[in-house]
């Protein structure tokens, strides 16, 4: 695998490139998936040990995730550019 | 192993730029998205303005669905995020959210399927607005210290300030209208490329190349993503305009009521 990148370096860097830029989006999007994951998991908990405070907990729930999945997208943007 | 898919998916540019209608290869270029833009704006007018005008105090037809969005905003959003001051501020945040929600809409309504928030214009000068507004209204409500005791939490080590207010600087004043931005503008671009994709695949699959029992096997399978994510995309249409409201009560909140 190594011989393979090693010539494609060589031959069609442009390609080569592209590739990375996927790899480099993969790379970037772990963190947010744990983070969300975890983010998710803990809020599902504290709405079900005080379920009156489901709404509140949502709330921050969403603003949590928006500031989580802002990191993945821009991973994702940087793809294109 | 490229050529395959290459001569499959046209460039992504040809998903985003579109002809001018009119006033073409000027600096008034009017396009798809200007259009869709300006189209989103006459709807919401439209809908406030329809909804307002009969003013009975029961409201039924339009007055009902325009009090129920505007209830919506004012209760998950304004007073969520700021408390009881919160109700001066709901026009402002409707504003913000109806106007992002109609133009991200567009992305599933079939005929036009173009969300205009993916292209940076709009989502960018929406964040410079927000930004705008938090740092005024900080100015006026707290004068000139605000500046200072923004990025000076309390409760904070004399020596851990040398770390703490340059990364809170970058944060508030740098950080926040790029990531509002970018934000919006990544979520509808990925959206229409992922639903740009699957119709490609299914109109491969079958109607270009449609001789042939492998072709009709297999093009339900991206059939059903295009459906899938077409809901997936409504969901992140509202929940994008969501956020981004959400995110400017919360900042406006800290402009507002400062924390000791």
């Amino acid at each position: 695998m190594l011989r393979s990148l090693i010539h494609l370096a060589a031959t069609d860097p442009g390609e080569l490139k592209s590739g990375l830029k996927a790899v480099g989006y993969g790379l970037a999007a772990i963190g947010p998936g744990i983070g969300i994951g975890y983010l998710v998991g803990q809020s599902v908990q504290a709405m079900a040990r005080q379920p009156e405070m489901a709404g509140n907990v949502r709330t921050t729930m969403f603003l949590g995730i928006a500031f989580a999945e802002a990191l993945a997208l821009i991973g994702f943007v940087l793809y294109f550019i | 192993m490229n050529l395959v898919v290459g001569e499959l998916l046209p460039n992504i540019n040809e998903l985003f730029e579109w002809k001018g209608i009119f006033a073409e290869h000027t600096i008034l270029e009017f396009n798809k998205t200007a259009l869709m833009a300006m189209v989103s704006t006459v709807i919401c007018i439209l809908f406030f303005w329809l909804g307002g005008r009969r003013q009975a105090l029961v409201p039924v037809g339009m007055q009902n669905v325009a009090e129920a969005g505007y209830e919506i905003i004012e209760e998950n959003i304004s007073i969520a995020a700021m408390g009881e001051d919160g109700r001066n501020w709901t026009p402002f945040f409707a504003t913000i959210f109806f106007w992002i929600f109609f133009i991200n809409i567009w992305s599933v309504i079939p005929g036009i399927q173009f969300p205009a928030t993916s292209r940076l214009a709009i989502p960018l000068f929406l964040a410079l607005m927000s930004w705008a507004t938090f740092i005024v209204t900080g100015f006026v409500k707290q004068g000139p210290k605000y500046f200072f005791s923004n990025i000076n939490p309390t409760g904070v080590p004399f020596a851990l300030k040398f770390l703490v207010v340059p990364i809170e600087f970058f944060s508030k004043y740098l950080v926040r209208p790029f990531s509002l931005a970018v934000r919006l503008f990544a979520n509808m671009t990925a959206g229409h490329v992922l639903l740009a994709i699957f119709a490609i695949m299914t109109n491969e699959l079958l109607i270009v190349r449609s001789s042939g029992l492998y072709q009709v096997l297999f093009a339900p399978l991206p059939f059903l993503g295009l459906v899938a994510f077409t809901g997936f995309e409504l969901l992140v249409a509202v929940l994008q305009a969501y956020i981004f409201t959400i995110l400017t009560a919360v900042y406006v909140n800290e402009s507002v009521h400062p924390e000791h």
